[in-house]
């Protein structure tokens, strides 16, 4: 990747001083939200919505305006991949970049939208209406290649499509009329429909079959806090966005923290490339989720929530305001929930901004405190010590549809699904090299083999599960089955067929991590840069035997010391590579034949003299003439 | 972080060695005050604990934490000086060694540097395996008493923490992401700060390399009488013990 960070030095680009912005509008921005730090993402993203840009001038005045220091501003503007501090243009087209687009024909794509912008990935034009970059995976894999066109998502889309879009978007057309003529008019559900598919393949019977509407809240009013807790630990559920802690432990410990206030937050950052099963629930259960919320809170005594919405399903914001919208009318949010004296909640939707870290849950409540997005120190834990220094539950998506479930048919219902320590049903996204890529919602325990006859994978050669952070397994691993006990995996389930290149494929996901590293500790932010370098050598055939074992130290390094869960998964496309795939590394690795390093390449070695004498080499330059 | 003396401690060990704590004192902290030295490079005297670097990684019950952050607990075996932890405490130094251009012949801070003395404490004799990321940073000598070589920097954060919680000022602060989050001042350059050579921020001991420079005392000390020309870095604290 490396484009995310690019930087525009096309000098025709406007600047943001060109067209000042004024002093009243900053203001008006910080003001909306209340003027507080903790709201900065907010700021920033509306700032950047508006003026495509972040100058250093504004900086300064939303620095002043939320009494920070400018600097304190910059760190949080230069840390999201969405905001920028060099002027982006009117629309920012962002191609999705994962390596299931990259084999959809993304190349071709991205050809088209070159050609008819007549700039580069990574540029933007010189009036400043487009701007063109490449991002990570956006949560569209089973219609890829897909694209954000600011807040609208293109799907599927083919050499056509991408210059039918691309040659009305010049023409002046708005991103929105892209969908539909009559946009405006269409419900946020129409709306979402009409960017996104559901492939919606096999319903299962806790979240995607029929599901009554409120029935889990209406039995939680009933109950106390130590029942509802009861119920979800008996039902054996635990968390769905790839950890796996126990659920109803963590809301009971965050119960028995005596505190002014409690936070219960919901996960929707869904970043793991290759998982959209989220993406799916927000679209058709968005009711069952806040439904599940609003359960938590009761349990836990909450009465604010957050739902941390990555900025990539930004498209889905308007469908999840309206849905809260209602719920208040209904009395289903707000105070006296149900009718019922104390029971008060609600929620507030924290847009994300482009940062993969932020779904690990320090990072996410850092994100959602208006900083950079950075893990925090554990301990504290987040259900002691969390948002704000209040005690604080985040649970997945996925969790609280289940919890909401579970609230209304029981905890042997649930309980009895699934296997051993793996209870319930599961949402698994799959896509790759499949005939029916989609959302599979099936008990835990089914293998790797019986997930492939449903999808129509059989020729897989290499499956991905739990995405990069997780495993590649072989075909004679495909009998190993789906639970947290053998193969765990927060949903993403990536299908190669015996024509993909595995180091390829490695070096994507290097790259990825490269990219979201947060770099707050040593380990991550240089080990993964190391990784990927090594992997680079042994792609163009330059590595020996010796690097294999210098992959695997340096992996365990990484692992080993690494501050969150990024660093600590990280290595794992290399190592579960060289375990699974040993072939594909030792094939392409020999030793050297003299000693010395086939990685030492003279001429580059030199080229930096050349520049500085501003001369060729007498030995090694066969034109040298002087 | 560090606690109340009142209260009763608790004794663990570290490599065997009976260690005893306060609640809410980390494994460094109590391993400082019993002259058991944790090698540490983003940690500091007087400074909140970051736990970034992750050199002073120790296990703790079969789990590896940074002894920085980590609360001490009753009964704990900790491992420190053990060949595992520091081959991995060596990779660490390296990697930052790798980030940026260290070239100690040609630096003032030789001599008084951690990053070098940590490298010699960990006995990093061999040739390194990294490749060199050679950044190329501008030169901030725009302050007339301060300059700035942040291709030296090491991300340590001391600086910010110093100029934030003991000066009060918040001068420096991180920018960016990943590879690319570096440590930046508060403006366009130093002199567009409010940044004096009297802050504590800017005294010799927080930059634990030759990022921050004052200008006119580089050579005041001559190199063989300089903090590690005298010993091992952490040999203050290994002397309580004796």
């Amino acid at each position: 990747m490396g484009n995310g960070h690019a930087i525009n030095h096309d000098a025709a680009a406007p600047t943001c001083e060109f067209t000042p912005i004024p002093e009243g509008d900053i203001a008006a921005i910080c003001a909306t939200f209340g003027n507080d730090k903790h709201r900065m993402l907010d700021i920033l993203r509306e700032v950047q919505d508006r003026y495509h840009c972040i100058s250093p001038s504004t900086l300064d005045r939303v620095a002043s305006h939320t009494d920070l220091t400018r600097i304190e501003v910059e760190g949080v503007a230069s840390f999201y991949s969405f905001l920028s501090l060099v002027p982006k243009g009117k629309v920012t087209i962002r191609l999705c970049d994962d390596i299931v687009d990259r084999f959809c024909n993304l190349e071709e794509v991205t050809a088209v939208f070159e050609e008819v912008l007549g700039i580069s990935i990574g540029q933007t034009t010189a009036d400043g209406a487009f701007s063109l970059e490449y991002t990570p995976c956006i949560g569209m894999c089973d219609q890829a290649p897909a694209a954000m066109v600011n807040d609208v998502l293109l799907t599927s889309l083919t050499p056509e499509t991408a210059r039918r879009a691309a040659e009305a978007l010049k023409e002046g057309q708005s991103p929105e009329t892209l969908v539909s003529d009559r946009f405006d008019d269409l419900t946020p559900h129409e709306q979402a429909l009409r960017m996104v598919d559901n492939n919606v393949r096999h319903a299962g019977e806790v979240l995607l079959g029929p599901v009554p509407e409120d029935a889990g809240l209406n039995n939680a009013v009933g109950m106390t806090s130590s029942q509802i807790i009861t119920a979800v630990e008996e039902s054996g559920l635990r968390g769905c966005g790839g950890a796996g802690f126990t659920t109803g432990r963590k809301w009971r410990f965050a119960a028995s923290e005596r505190a002014e206030k409690h936070f219960v937050i919901c996960n929707a950052d869904e970043g793991e490339p290759g998982t959209f099963k989220d993406r799916v629930l927000l679209t058709e259960r968005p009711h069952l989720l806040v439904e599940g919320m609003t359960i938590a809170a009761r349990a836990v005594g909450a009465q604010q929530g957050i739902i941390y919405l990555r900025g990539e399903y930004v498209y889905l914001r308007p469908l999840l305001l309206q849905v809260l919208e209602e719920r208040r009318r209904r009395g289903l949010l707000g105070e006296a929930i149900l009718g019922v004296r104390g029971f008060d909640f609600d929620i507030r939707v924290q847009m994300g901004a482009g940062a993969y870290i932020c779904g690990e849950e320090g990072a996410l409540i850092s994100s959602c405190e208006g900083l950079p997005g950075e893990p925090k120190t554990r301990p504290p834990f987040p259900v002691n010590r969390g948002y704000l220094g209040y005690p604080t539950v985040v649970n997945n998506v996925e969790t609280f549809c289940h919890a909401a479930r579970i609230l209304d048919k029981g905890a042997s219902w649930f309980h009895d699904m699934g296997t051993e320590g793996s209870h319930g049903t599961k949402l698994f996204s799959i896509c790759g090299d499949c005939l029916n890529p989609g959302i599979y919602e099936l008990p835990y325990g089914h293998s790797v083999w019986e997930v492939l006859e449903m999808v129509g994978g059989q020729d897989a050669a290499a499956v991905q599960v739990g995405g990069p952070s997780g495993m590649m397994i072989a075909r004679d691993s495909f009998h190993r089955k789906l639970t947290f006990d053998d193969l765990a995996t927060g949903g993403a389930i990536i299908i190669f067929n015996g024509d993909r290149n595995i180091l390829e494929i490695v070096e994507y996901y290097m790259s990825f991590f490269v990219h979201e590293s947060c770099g707050y500790c040593t380990p991550c932010r240089l080990g993964n840069v190391f990784l990927q370098k090594a992997i680079q050598k042994f792609r163009k055939g330059l590595a020996n035997p010796e690097d294999i074992d210098y992959l695997k130290e340096l992996s365990g390094t990484i692992i080993e010391t690494s501050r969150c869960g990024l660093g600590m998964t990280s290595p794992n496309p290399i190592l579960s590579t060289l375990q699974n795939f040993p072939l594909v590394y030792s094939a392409v690795s020999k030793p050297s034949k003299d000693g010395i390093r086939d990685t030492f390449d003279i001429q580059s070695a030199i080229d930096g003299a050349r520049k500085i004498a501003k001369r060729r080499s007498y030995i090694f330059d066969k034109d040298f003439t002087q | 972080m560090s606690g109340t003396k009142k209260e009763t401690g608790f004794s663990f060990t570290i490599d065997g060695v009976e260690v005893t704590a306060y609640a809410g004192q980390t494994i460094m902290e109590a391993a400082d005050e019993a002259g058991v030295y944790i090698p540490r490079l983003c940690d500091h005297e007087g400074l909140r604990h970051q736990g970034s670097c992750r050199v002073c990684t120790v296990k703790a019950g079969g789990r590896s934490v940074a002894a920085c952050t980590q609360p001490a607990a009753p009964g704990q075996a900790v491992e420190n000086e053990t060949a595992h932890l520091n081959k991995m405490r060596r990779d660490l130094v390296e990697m930052l060694f790798h980030e940026g251009n260290h070239l100690c012949p040609i630096c003032e801070a030789s001599g008084n540097c951690e990053l070098q003395a940590m490298a010699y404490r960990l006995d990093m004799t061999e040739a390194t395996k990294f490749p060199y990321l050679e950044p190329c940073r501008a030169l901030d000598a725009s302050h007339p008493d301060i300059a700035l070589d942040t291709n030296r920097c090491i991300s340590c954060g001391r600086c910010i923490r110093a100029s934030q919680d003991v000066d009060g000022k918040g001068i420096f602060g991180y920018v960016g992401r990943g590879i690319h989050r570096r440590v930046a001042v508060n403006g366009e350059n130093l002199a567009d700060t409010n940044a004096d050579s009297g802050d504590h921020a800017m005294s010799s001991e927080v930059c634990p390399v030759g990022c921050i420079i004052r200008k006119r005392v580089g050579f005041a000390t001559p190199i063989g009488e300089r903090e590690f020309d005298k010993g091992l870095i952490g040999h203050e604290i290994e002397e309580k013990r004796k």
